[in-house]
């Protein structure tokens, strides 16, 4: 089974294969479009009779986060998919999954909003992913693929982070990345985790039966003293900030002698690598720099452009302008930062960027 | 190499169909491949298209402004891309439906009458790689090898027994497709 396999595919029919061939303990969802191929192709490849995965349509979006909350406490890798509406759905649950601790996936190929909105791509949940969505103060591990190919590889990347930090970790696609198809890579099949081998890597945290050798463990959100909650929270802020010092990813392109930065994730970054090419065809030096993880925010290298002699950044993205906010905290005035934008599941195209980053910044100056 | 592909026109039309054989076949031939369809309300009736992309090196946008080739299979879809076809592009359509007829000079623009000659053979199923032959005849981007492979990829195999009545198809597209 180690061979490398080229498969030509959607994004969200590979978070399928990836999440077999990871070795995922189960899926709990419940259908929305643009992202009902990650069950339909689930359903279809029947991974019950071969790795053992459990594959379950829940009777909604609900129901499916709170068996990711009871999977994920008995220590298995979990996952669920849903797309914006789905996703707010399940934002309590979610909050109750970081205030718990609890590793699981969670993907978001999203859509226009707000409301039931459109069924077309759109980067319009970036505050609801990395500003915590729900109540309390918690953070997402949030990664943003700009290809099938990441679809696959992320589902890996985010398993992993959340366990390391036991946090939920989310996968911030839309429906351009879901729907498209391209050229993947699939990663051999791994075997899914013994029972035993999950007690020793989560024997500190997860409930699979106490037995008497060892302290109960208890798996909840809820504590009442106000001095406990407080250390609760200082320990969850103390693993944001490990986050932020050691899990930033980022792709960098043509931006070491760049005059001009335009910052973009996921689908976006893609028409924005094409803005790139046009405007290195005209002369003008634009890069591109690419958030691959939106939390923790790559606000370091975007400071170090600003402090290095970029005149100005344009935030490429398919809303009304969120992640321009976590742009300009990382500029901190030093330069204009601007957002370019469409809505509603419309899409800009590469030479649509490049003319608002002419209008915006380079023209003013 | 790269040829980026608008293909348009109705809902049921096999216009997604048609560049999902494309892509399968890019892959084949070992170019890198993005097939970047409409999926909304569009699948659901009325209108559709999918931009496919074959390029030898690492394609960047999967959204184009401009097209090399566009392939227009009805009046709504002639109106909106007619106008993004790159100068010196390819324009090819089916004449059926078709009101108002291209009007750019700039142009290369090739006319196939595929619903009537499907009308003829009595299956309209036969439509899009009817279509797809008269592309290929005009921009060999891939070889009649791989597209065949790529039709066989995009169909279930309960399907395979087309296959022949396809590749006749493709074959017999090369043949009516008309320069104007």
């Amino acid at each position: 089974m180690a061979e490398k396999e080229v498969k030509l595919m959607k994004g969200n029919e590979v978070i399928a294969y990836a999440a077999i061939r990871y070795g995922c303990d189960g899926y709990f969802g419940y259908p929305i479009t643009p992202q009902s191929e990650v069950m339909e192709t689930l359903m279809e490849l029947k991974p019950w009779e071969t790795t053992g995965m459990v594959v379950l349509q829940a009777e909604s979006e609900i129901a499916s986060v709170n068996m990711l909350y009871g999977g994920a406490a008995t220590g298995k890798r979990v996952m669920t998919s849903s797309s914006s509406p789905g996703v707010s759905l399940m934002s309590e649950g979610m909050s109750y999954l970081a205030g718990a601790e609890l590793p699981c996936l969670i993907v978001n190929c999203q859509r226009g909003g707000p409301g039931l909105g459109t069924i077309q791509p759109s980067q319009g949940d970036y505050f609801q992913a990395c500003k915590g969505g729900a109540h309390g103060d918690f953070h997402l591990i949030v990664l943003a693929p700009n290809s099938v190919q990441e679809m696959h590889d992320f589902v890996a990347d985010a398993f992993d982070l959340a366990f390391k930090y036991r946090n939920p970790a989310m996968i911030l696609a839309d429906g351009a990345i879901g729907q498209m198809m391209e050229k993947v890579t699939l990663a051999p099949q791994r075997p899914r985790k013994t029972d035993a081998e999950i007690e020793e890597e989560c024997k500190s945290w997860a409930i699979f039966g106490k037995t008497p050798d060892r302290p109960r463990n208890v798996i909840t959100s809820l504590e009442l003293r106000s001095e406990e909650m407080e250390k609760i929270n200082l320990r969850l802020q103390a693993k944001y900030k490990a986050m932020e010092e050691n899990e930033v990813r980022y792709e960098a392109i043509e931006c070491d002698d760049a005059d001009y930065v335009i910052v973009a994730f996921g689908s976006s970054a893609r028409i924005c690598s094409a803005t790139v090419e046009l405007a290195r065809n005209e002369g003008l030096k634009v890069g591109l720099l690419r958030p691959i993880t939106l939390y923790p925010f790559p606000t370091k290298p975007i400071a170090e452009l600003a402090a290095r002699g970029v005149k100005g950044f344009l935030s490429a993205e398919l809303n009304a302008g969120q992640m321009v906010q976590d742009v300009k905290l990382a500029v901190n005035g030093v330069v204009p930062v601007e957002h370019y934008g469409r809505q509603g599941g419309s899409m800009f195209t590469p030479d649509e960027v490049l003319q608002a980053l002419k209008d915006k910044i380079i023209n003013r100056g | 190499m790269k040829e980026t592909l608008i293909i348009a026109g109705f809902g049921g039309q096999g216009v997604l169909s048609m560049g999902k054989i494309l892509a399968y076949a890019g892959v084949m031939q070992d170019y890198e491949v993005t097939w970047m369809p409409s999926y909304g309300p569009e699948m659901r009736g009325g209108t559709a298209n999918v931009t496919v992309i074959l390029s030898d090196k690492r394609i960047s946008s999967p959204i184009a402004h401009e097209f090399d080739t566009a392939i227009i299979l009805n009046q709504q879809s002639m109106d909106k891309f007619e106008p993004l076809v790159k100068a010196g592009g390819t324009l090819i359509y089916d004449v059926n439906g078709i009101t108002r007829h291209p009007v750019r000079k700039d142009i290369k623009v090739y006319s196939i009458n595929a619903t009537e000659e499907c009308a003829k053979l009595g299956n309209a199923r036969l439509f899009n790689t009817m279509i797809l032959g008269g592309y290929l005849k005009v921009c060999p981007v891939v070889s009649m090898d791989n597209v065949m492979e790529g039709l066989k990829k995009s169909l279930p195999e309960r399907a395979w027994k087309m296959l022949p009545a396809n590749e006749e198809a493709i074959r017999h597209g090369g043949e009516i497709i008309r320069e104007l």
